[in-house]
Formats: C-alpha cells, sequence, structure tokens
C-alpha cells in the first residue's frame, strides 16, 4: 500500500478546514465520539450545523481565533491508499508554514472561494507549489453553493488561475480545476447533483487516480550512521545505514564514496537481516562494501558515472522563516541532508515580489521572515547536492543559527 | 455505520522506513537518547523498529519506564520480558518515589489517577541520567493537539511544549541541535494511525501485553465505560464489581485506561475491530475527557 501526501493552501475562511473535515466525514474516518465532540462544540459556538473545521483546528489559541495557526497533519485511508494531508494555514504571515507544510507532498491543494476568486494569496501558492515542485496541483474552487453553481463563474476563475499557472508552472506540472461545495458535499466523494455541467472527476475520485511517473533519478546515499556491533559473531561486521534519497542501488554494482572519491562494490543490501538484490528510494538498509573503505556519517555513496558536485560555493533560492533577518557576511549552519557544514552567506542577489512576479536587485539588503530571495552562500566543507529542480530529494538544504539553534530557513541549489 | 468499509490490512512499508531513519538521526544527533517505554503497543513497536534499525548491532539507548505503581502487572511483566529478549537496558523509575520525596501529592475522589504525577518522576529521571533526546510512541492521529507536534520536539529546562515556537521541519530534515538543559522528545511513528500500527504488530509478528485480547475481568461500570476493577480504584459504595468479556484498546494506568466488551482473541479480530469502531482509540483515556484542550495543556506542562 502506497502513501499520497497531499498539502492544502488556502486564505483566511474559504473553507479549507470544512473541506478537509467533510474528506474525513465521508471516507467514515472519523468516529462516532469526535462527531459527537464536534455536535457539542458546535452547539457552544451557536452554530446550528456541525462545524467540520473544529475537527483540525486543535491549538487552543485557533479554537480562540477560529484560524489555523500551524501545519496539522491530518490521516485517512481508502482500500487503495493512505493519505497523509498537511494542513497549511493561509494567511500572508504563514508562508513559512506553508512551505513546511508542502515540502514533503507530491499534491498540492489549493482551495479558492468561489465569490472571490483569485486573491493575492493565491499567487503565493501557485509560487510556492511550483517552486518546491509540487507535481500535482488540484485547484478547489469551493463554496459553489454560494454562486448558485453557476459554470460560467467557474470558468472565469479557472481562466484567471490558468493564467497564473501558465506563468509559474514548470515543464511537467499538472493543474487539474474541480468545481465544489464542501458544506454541501458536492464533488468531494461523490460526483455533485448540483453541477451536471462538469464532466471530471470529484476530489476524492481525482486523488485515487493520481500516480506519478517515476523518473529515473540518479543513486544517491548519505552514509547515517556506521553500524559496527563488535560481537563474536560479527565481529569485523562494518555496515553503512541510511535511507536511500534517490536512484536505486543492487548487490555488486561499484560505488565511489564521497568526498573521498575512493571506490569499491557493493556487497550487500540489508533490511534486518534480509538480503535484498537491489533497493530503491526512501528505503532504510544496511548497506555492506566488498573492501576496506573509509566511510564515515555524512558520507555519500553514488555511482562513479553519475555523481553530484562537490559544491563549497552554493547560489540558491531561499525562504526565510526566522524572525532574525537573513543578512550577508552572517554564518550559519548549513544541513543538507544529514550532512552539514558552516556556512557564509557571501551575497544576498535578489529578493522576489511572490504577488507581481518580480524580482527586486537591487539594494536587497536583508531577507525577512516568510520573504524568498536568491543567495550565495559559502561552506567549509563541500556538500554533496544537485541542483533541486534535477533531483528534489538531493537539492535542498536548511540554514540552522548556531545561536539559537532555530531552523531559519529552506534553501534549494539553482 | 461502517459497514460498508472494506478491509484493507495492509501496512505501507514507508512509514517503517521513516521511523527507522528518524530513530538513526536520533542516535548520531544525541548524546544521551532514550527510548520512553510504557509497557503499550506503540512503544512495542518503538522497541521494534530500534532493533531493526541498529541490527546486526544492539539498541544503542536504554528503555526508560516511569512506573506509577498503577501500571497492570500483565504490562510489567511484559515490560521485563521485552528487555530481557532484546539484551536492551531498562531503567524504571518510580511516581511511589516522588510522593515519597513530597514533590507530588496523590490526587483524591473517584477519579483520582497518578497519570499527570508520572511528569514529575520523568522530569525528574532525565535530568538524573541528563537524556538529551527522548523517544516516544505518540502518534499524530491520537488527538487534534499531538497533530501539530513536531518529530523532534524541543523542550525547555522544565520539559515544557511550546506550541508557538516550534521548529519547522523541512523535507526529511531533522534539526537537533539544543542548548544545554534543553532536550527533545522524539516521535519517530507520528505519522503511523492506530490501523497502522495493528497491521504492522500483525506482519511483524510481534509478541504484545495479554491484556490487548479479550479476556475475563472484574470491572465496574461508570459514565458508561468499563473500568477494570483494582485496589487502585476509588469506587462509590454502588460501584459493584462483575466480571465482563473485555479487552484493552489502549494501555494506561488501571485508574485512567477504560476497557471494551470484546470477543476478540486474535490480531485479526483486534483489526476488524478497529475498522467497524465507533469510538476512537483515546476515547477509552478517561485522562483526555477533562477538558477540549486537556492534552495541550498537558503538554505545556511536560508530559510526553
Amino acid at each position: 500500500m502506497d502513501i499520497l501526501r497531499i498539502a492544502t493552501a488556502g486564505s483566511v475562511d474559504d473553507g479549507k478546514s470544512t473541506l478537509i473535515g467533510r474528506l474525513l466525514y465521508e471516507t467514515k474516518s472519523i468516529t462516532q465520539d469526535k462527531i459527537e465532540a464536534l455536535e457539542m462544540a458546535s452547539k457552544r459556538k451557536g452554530l446550528d450545523f456541525l462545524d467540520l473545521s473544529l475537527l483540525t483546528d486543535g491549538l487552543i489559541a485557533e479554537r480562540e481565533q477560529g484560524i489555523t495557526i500551524d501545519v496539522a497533519n491530518i490521516y485517512f485511508s481508502t482500500p487503495q491508499r493512505k493519505y497523509i494531508i498537511a494542513d497549511t494555514p493561509g494567511h500572508f504571515e504563514y508562508t513559512r508554514n506553508m512551505v513546511t507544510g508542502a515540502s514533503n507532498t507530491k499534491v498540492s491543494m489549493i482551495l479558492i472561494d468561489a465569490r472571490n476568486g483569485v486573491l493575492e494569496q493565491t499567487f503565493r501558492h501557485f509560487f510556492i507549489a511550483s517552486m518546491l515542485r509540487i507535481p500535482k496541483v488540484i485547484v478547489c474552487v469551493n463554496k459553489m453553493d454560494l454562486v448558485g453553481y453557476s459554470e460560467e463563474k467557474f470558468n472565469a476563475i479557472k481562466a484567471d488561475i490558468q493564467a497564473i499557472a501558465d506563468k509559474v508552472s514548470f515543464e511537467g506540472q499538472e493543474v487539474t480545476f474541480i468545481p465544489m461545495s464542501s458544506l454541501y458535499g458536492q464533488n468531494i466523494s461523490i460526483q455533485a447533483t448540483e453541477m451536471p455541467w462538469y464532466a471530471g472527476l470529484p476530489l476524492l475520485a481525482e486523488l485515487e487516480s493520481t500516480s506519478f511517473d517515476e523518473i529515473k533519478k540518479p543513486a544517491r546515499f548519505p552514509v547515517q550512521f556506521v553500524v559496527r556491533p563488535k560481537t563474536e559473531e560479527f565481529h569485523d561486521y562494518r555496515g553503512y545505514a541510511g535511507k536511500i534519497a534517490s536512484g536505486s542501488f543492487s548487490v555488486g554494482e561499484e560505488v565511489t564514496v564521497l568526498p573521498t572519491g575512493q571506490t569499491s562494490k557493493i556487497a550487500t543490501i540489508e533490511k534486518f537481516g534480509t538480503q535484498l538484490q537491489t533497493a530503491g528510494a526512501k528505503e532504510s538498509v544496511v548497506i555492506t562494501l566488498e573492501t576496506d573503505v573509509d566511510v564515515s556519517r555524512g558520507n555519500m555513496l553514488v555511482k562513479a558515472h553519475n555523481q553530484p558536485s562537490q559544491l563549497k560555493e552554493i547560489t540558491a533560492r531561499i525562504c526565510w522563516m526566522d524572525s532574525q533577518p537573513l543578512v550577508a557576511g552572517k554564518t550559519y549552519i548549513l544541513q543538507h541532508g544529514i550532512n552539514d557544514s558552516k556556512a557564509k552567506i557571501i551575497a544576498l542577489n535578489s529578493k522576489i515580489d511572490v504577488v507581481n512576479q518580480d524580482t527586486i536587485v537591487d539594494a536587497v539588503s536583508e531577507l525577512k521572515l516568510n520573504e524568498i530571495g536568491e543567495i550565495t552562500l559559502k561552506t567549509a566543507k563541500p556538500i554533496f547536492a544537485d541542483k533541486y529542480a534535477d533531483n528534489p530529494a538531493n537539492g535542498a538544504f536548511i540554514l540552522i543559527d548556531d545561536q539559537t539553534n532555530s531552523t531559519a530557513g529552506v534553501g534549494f541549489v539553482l | 455505520m461502517n459497514s460498508d468499509i472494506p478491509k484493507h490490512g495492509f501496512f505501507p512499508r514507508e512509514l517503517e522506513d521513516e521511523a527507522i531513519y528518524i530513530l538513526r538521526e536520533v542516535a548520531a544527533q544525541f548524546e544521551k537518547p532514550a527510548l520512553m517505554f510504557s509497557g503499550g503497543k506503540d512503544s512495542i513497536t518503538l522497541v521494534r523498529l530500534a532493533q531493526k534499525a541498529f541490527y546486526p548491532g544492539k539498541i544503542p539507548f536504554p528503555l526508560i519506564h516511569v512506573d506509577t505503581g498503577h501500571n497492570f502487572p500483565e504490562t510489567v511483566e511484559f515490560r521485563d520480558w521485552l528487555a530481557k529478549e532484546t539484551g536492551a537496558e531498562l531503567i524504571v523509575r518510580y511516581v511511589q518515589d516522588s510522593i515519597n520525596q513530597g514533590k507530588v501529592k496523590e490526587e483524591t475522589g473517584k477519579y483520582a489517577s497518578r497519570n499527570a504525577l508520572q511528569t514529575v518522576t520523568l522530569l525528574d529521571a532525565i535530568e538524573e541520567f541528563k537524556f538529551d533526546a527522548c523517544i516516544g510512541g505518540a502518534r499524530r492521529d491520537e488527538e487534534k493537539a499531538r497533530a501539530k507536534e513536531r518529530i523532534f520536539s524541543v523542550r525547555d529546562d522544565f520539559g515544557q511544549w511550546d506550541s508557538k515556537r516550534q521548529r519547522p521541519e523541512l523535507f526529511d530534515m531533522l534539526n537537533g541541535r539544543i542548548a544545554i538543559g534543553e532536550n527533545v522528545r522524539v516521535f519517530p511513528i507520528s505519522n503511523w494511525t492506530e490501523l497502522d500500527v495493528w497491521n504492522y504488530i500483525k506482519e511483524e509478528e510481534m509478541a504484545i501485553p495479554s491484556i490487548y485480547y479479550s479476556h475475563q475481568r472484574q470491572v465496574i461500570e461508570r459514565d458508561g465505560m468499563l473500568w477494570a476493577d483494582s485496589e487502585h480504584l476509588n469506587k462509590d459504595a454502588d460501584e459493584i464489581p462483575f466480571e465482563a468479556t473485555v479487552r484493552f484498546r489502549t494501555v494506561g494506568d488501571m485508574t485512567c485506561t477504560a476497557a471494551v466488551a470484546s470477543e476478540a482473541v486474535e490480531l485479526d479480530d483486534i483489526i476488524g475491530e478497529i475498522l467497524s469502531a465507533e469510538i476512537s482509540e483515546r476515547g477509552a483515556r478517561i485522562d483526555d475527557k477533562r477538558s477540549e484542550a486537556a492534552m495541550e495543556k498537558r503538554k505545556q506542562q511536560g508530559y510526553f
């Protein structure tokens, strides 16, 4: 059974929480006691309908203010697959949460209130989905009940959004539009009765039918941990534990160790004693090599004919997530996968005005919380990264403030 | 109401790969991690995952159990057996000691439980052993405050969780850097649901304490739930114990975990029950029912 990870993005009051509540409700993922708790809470708020948004707004501050503040992870499953939804808040000031929530996902669901159409936020959502190279975007045109289920209205919104998508989408990104009403369950798990003019699939069927062609990516194995049992039985055992970032590895293949450049052949690929012939992306395995080479945490096993660059100077797009702004000259800790190095910001090249799709080049002195820009930095140790656009699984890094230890920003190698 | 749900009993292996990756990060990034072991199915699953993550090496950190003194005897027995079986080091600290030292006071009344008290014992143990990372079996599907907690959740000197100061977690990069005195709670099975855990237990043929299966037990009925009768439960005069066929769906203390009437004697029966259940797992946790924000408030105080 596979897992489909989805991110949701929307603006205040476009019914995102209600949509998720509706998905859970219609896939029978909420139990009776939770529905009863919901009924009670809805009544306390003086509502005469089931407020499905109360299902996901879990923090005290969120319930008090009636808004979503932090990324919530929500789970449901169908006979086909397991779904994980990262429900990210839609406020301007929470761009960092949107990027965080979307970073692990394959599908982005962008909500639009049919009464309002395109908002400033819509640009931001599309830009982020594109920046993260999320392969599929589903535009949920919600609250169709409030515009009389009008086909004309839907088509007008679709045309507006298509224009944005044409500007920021990357090649191969799929954009799908669905008119719906999450309050009345129109086009969520069953075909809408109120919109016979819509020929596409309802949301759940669209998700169920989503699949991605695996494009062959280069083999990358970051070594997380060296297993050395030093017991009688495994006296000379040296295994390299890690999760394959991308591509695949097979027994007998020649590999190169970065940064040393030493080569060896794969002797075994193991999973708790089970011997595998081949292992692929996202699998946590232990690899042993035929010869004694020097390998430690932070090193990377790759194939000789397809190696990443060993970068000490990196140009990257950055999304800033800290209240302390990013400034040129400051030193951070750069963490790329499980490898890290000190890094110094050499230059702040530009800042991106996400809404107007403009790049501001002149006089960029700092990057503030929730701003996106382009920087050049220098690292103390080489980083074995691919360009994010070529291989997202090996092309992103985070910057950590070495004074506060907070994760201050995320970068995408250009 | 759920009779039309198909029985889908497949465990997504990606979840195991993710959890093993997280456990290896803990071993690599921290000096003194520990696995918080409760004897419940989630922490038993963690032990299994830790065995796999470091095989053929041993689990490189101890298991720590905060014994409230109100645990089910079956759980304690199982805990000792599992530690022996896996060769893992087991550390036990007692809430009774915290009470004797005057650090906490026993609750009174018929809802008295030691659930809230164990936080103090845990924080003392963290200080005693200087643990910098404590691995726990909490899952995000259990409760809505948990749905927002990170995989690496930083706690201050007082063990407190601040929902507004959480670090963003991007892709699979885990930032475990902390200042002296701080520690991190780590939740490797954050993305698992109750059903995932049971499917995993089944596919891995894992042993679990007998109280998860149907058995005969003396219970009382209170607030529409079945409570296990024991010397620790404060009963009203009209609460007369009777024998029932029950099992436990979640295992905490005897004073805060309700039993469910059940005939489930095999894992398949249990999985079938969960698929058709009309009440959620934590619906059987009396400690969560104290208020709508009960879990978040306890987490702010250092509860795991």
